[in-house]
């Protein structure tokens, strides 16, 4: 391979470009090792016959796993080497645009590239309990990392917020026939709503009274909907709530009317419908990430954080902290919300049991792991939380090993019981602890966390 | 009382406020002014309500009784993100800087009040006021020294480019050698920039020196007033707040 010498980089930042070839190197090496060794497969068949199967899929998922590894390696590396050089770790602007950049063409690409390589029926399972499942959760995180991670106020009853945007749609499109589209935003205002309700009473609270009245309030929120049972139907639930449709096509198997298959000429299939909540649930995942990024950068966005670190210095400066807790907290309730609305259009069916309190610590507990108040950081913690407890219930082979009554399944809090402590020793400001400054005015540099180590005051 | 004060309305005008934290009463009924340009500090024991002056001016405590008149306007029922707007800031007791923000972030902070109209200019400002400042613009304030710290709590509050800087005692914890540079500055944006400034202090000596007029509390009430030179030459403030006099 030609290395054409290059003026060293003075910065050190990583080299996109570079790393790109040296992935695309790396991914043709792949290709060429694995023709003769991974492409056709040697078997017999019942009359002791050669059979040669060949097989592609195996060979692509492969190649594309070594792209992206090398890929990521070596912009790692530059990382490292920047890490030596300078005080800190420190991605600029540029790169970190483009990497995200990249992880967002990754996702839109995500449940194409499954389904090539597994088909509808396989594919089904990757981008339903993989892909929306985890975005779901990344939304809850993002949303819930503006009232704790941001505005510092620890809310333990969010999923009262997921509670009243999945009973709005349900509700609403069940009683009075309202779409999808129309119940979004309904769901999403009533959740503000319900998050400025919350905030009046506990204005003057902080750390724990907080913390105990939020718990209080989601407890209060799943009372009224098993209770009563006149208004949500109890412990029994919503059922036949409308499936979400294309716009007004709906993903149905009927000629009878225009439907999503026979507008885009297509045959119909179950997965195309999953496909699109995964598109849906990816946008309504980027709208909280991108609204969220944009309101940082604003005053309000400011005095998030300056409340988080001290409140009685953020009103000597003219910060107006009740309208600043109160955006927080209808802010953080609006997207989830949205989510909510998202949980009943794709499960058809809601009742209390969905938001428990556990479902609230699952939160919670994705936005500490991520690093409070860092966006990417949750979404790895989500990824990891929401993905390790899908993988778990794929371990069936333990059975084997622990007996037939095995359920991995039931390990998981053990299981993040013990990764929790793990973190808090290693990494104890959560997987990602840079925090970009808010505002910039002159030049954008991260703060790293080698210059921002816990320190008293 | 005041000599100098008389000949144009204070800036800030305290009449009979009396301040409780619940039933016990912190302050007896103060009565204080503050001039337009003037350096004014209050100088007083452990426990005299020095602090709780201050922030009752800010509305945190509310002031139960009497009047705080900011530009003749009586600003005891505002709530003290209003007081701030109107162009009072302070560096309060304790300091209470932003210990996650860096440096930068938090005088970007102090000067969010007006909307960044200058922030570039007294940016610079503050930075030739404290290069401490700038050399350390990217640390995150919690790691800085105490000294450093107590720096950043003064240039933040004048970043919001205020009419009256309360400052409340600005060398606690300070190098002599730094206290003396702290009331340099003090003097600098007085003299300068007319900036009005209340001190509380218990360096009683360098504050009574640098000030136009003290005040003494005493238990929640101001026993003793006069200019800097009058105070520092009487023999119970000596005694009771100036080493030598004991
Ligand atoms: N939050 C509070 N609750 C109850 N009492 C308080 C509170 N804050 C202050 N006090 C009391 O009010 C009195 C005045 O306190 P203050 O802090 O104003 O004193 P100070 O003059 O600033 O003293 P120092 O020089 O030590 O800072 C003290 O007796 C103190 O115990
Ligand atoms: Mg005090």
């Amino acid at each position: 391979m030609s290395v054409t010498t290059k003026p060293e980089r003075a910065s050190g930042q990583p080299d996109i470009a570079e790393a790109l070839k040296q992935a695309v190197w790396a991914a043709l090496a792949a290709i060429a090792l694995s023709i003769p060794i991974l492409l056709f497969r040697a078997g017999a068949n019942i009359n002791n016959m050669l059979v040669v199967t060949a097989r592609p899929v195996l060979v692509a998922g492969l190649v594309a796993a070594i792209f992206v590894a090398r890929f990521l390696i070596v912009i790692w590396q530059s990382g490292r080497t920047t890490r030596t050089k300078s005080a800190g770790f420190a991605i600029s602007p540029q790169t970190a645009f483009r990497l995200k950049g990249l992880l967002v063409v990754l996702l839109i690409a995500y449940p194409f590239i499954m389904y090539g390589l597994t088909g509808p029926l396989g594919s089904l399972k990757w981008i339903n309990n993989y892909g929306i499942q985890i975005l779901i959760y990344v939304m809850l995180g993002w949303g819930l990392n503006i009232v704790v991670g941001l505005a510092g106020l620890l809310d333990l009853g969010y999923v009262a917020f997921y509670a009243v945007g999945a009973y709005s749609y349900a509700l609403l499109s069940t009683k009075f026939g309202l779409s999808f589209w129309i119940c979004l935003p309904l769901a999403g205002l009533l959740a503000s709503l319900w998050g400025m309700i919350l905030g009046f009473p506990v204005l003057r609270l902080r750390g724990d009274y907080l913390a105990i009245v939020t718990l209080a309030f989601g407890e209060i929120i799943r009372m009224i909907l098993i209770n009563w049972t006149a208004f949500s139907n109890g412990y029994a639930g919503i059922s036949s709530i409308p499936h979400v449709s294309f716009f007004g096509l709906p993903f149905e198997d009927d000629d009878s009317h225009p439907t999503f298959a026979s507008f885009f000429h297509l045959h119909y299939k179950p997965i195309q419908q999953t496909i699109f909540l995964y598109f849906l649930i990816l946008g309504l995942s980027l709208l909280t990430y991108f609204v969220t990024m944009r309101i940082r950068r604003l005053p309000i966005g400011r005095a998030w954080e300056a409340l988080r670190e001290d409140e009685i210095a953020c009103r000597s400066l003219g910060i107006n902290t009740t309208i600043t807790k109160l955006t927080a907290f209808s802010l953080g309730a609006m997207f989830a919300g949205f989510a909510g609305s998202f949980f009943a259009v794709r499960q058809g069916f809601v009742s209390p049991d969905s938001f428990t309190f556990i479902e609230s610590a699952t939160i919670l507990a994705i936005v500490v792991l991520g690093g409070l108040g860092s966006q990417i950081g949750v979404a790895f913690a989500a990824a990891l939380m929401i993905g390790g407890t899908e993988i778990l219930r794929e371990l069936g082979f333990l059975k084997y090993v622990f007996g037939p009554q095995f359920d991995p399944v039931q390990y998981r809090m053990l299981i993040f019981g013990a990764g929790m402590v793990v973190m808090m020793i290693f990494r104890p400001r959560g997987l990602v602890s840079t925090r970009t400054p808010s505002i910039f005015l002159n030049e954008a540099r991260t703060i790293s966390s080698a210059n921002v180590k816990e320190g008293h005051g | 009382m005041s000599i100098e004060a008389n000949a144009k309305p204070p800036l800030l005008e305290i009449k009979g406020v009396k301040t409780y934290y619940g039933n016990i009463i912190a302050l007896k009924g103060v009565d204080l002014s503050v001039a337009e340009g003037e350096i004014v500090t209050l100088i007083g024991a452990n426990g005299a309500g020095k602090s709780t002056l201050m922030m009752t001016i800010f509305g945190s405590p509310r002031a139960r009784e009497g009047q705080i008149l900011y530009d003749g306007r009586n600003i005891s029922k505002l709530a003290t993100h209003e007081i701030a707007r109107l162009g009072i800031a302070q560096s309060p007791e304790g300091r209470r800087i932003f210990p996650r923000m860096s440096v930068y972030e938090n005088l970007q902070m102090g000067a969010s009040l007006n909307k960044f109209a200058h922030f570039t200019e007294d940016l610079e400002r503050v930075y030739v006021l404290f290069p401490r400042l700038k050399d350390r613009a990217t640390q995150r304030g919690g790691t800085l020294s105490g000294g450093e710290q107590q720096m950043l709590a003064i240039a933040r509050a004048i970043m919001s480019r205020p009419r009256l800087l309360m400052l409340d005692e600005p060398s606690l914890g300070l190098a002599p050698l730094i206290a003396l540079q702290i009331f340099d500055v003090i003097r600098d944006l007085n003299k300068r920039e007319g900036l009005t400034v209340l001190l509380v202090e218990q360096n009683a000596f360098g504050a009574l020196k640098l000030a136009d007029r003290g005040y003494v509390m005493v238990n929640g009430l101001i026993t003793m007033s006069g200019t800097g030179k009058e105070l520092l030459a009487r023999p119970e403030v000596q005694a009771a707040y100036l080493e030598g006099g004991h």
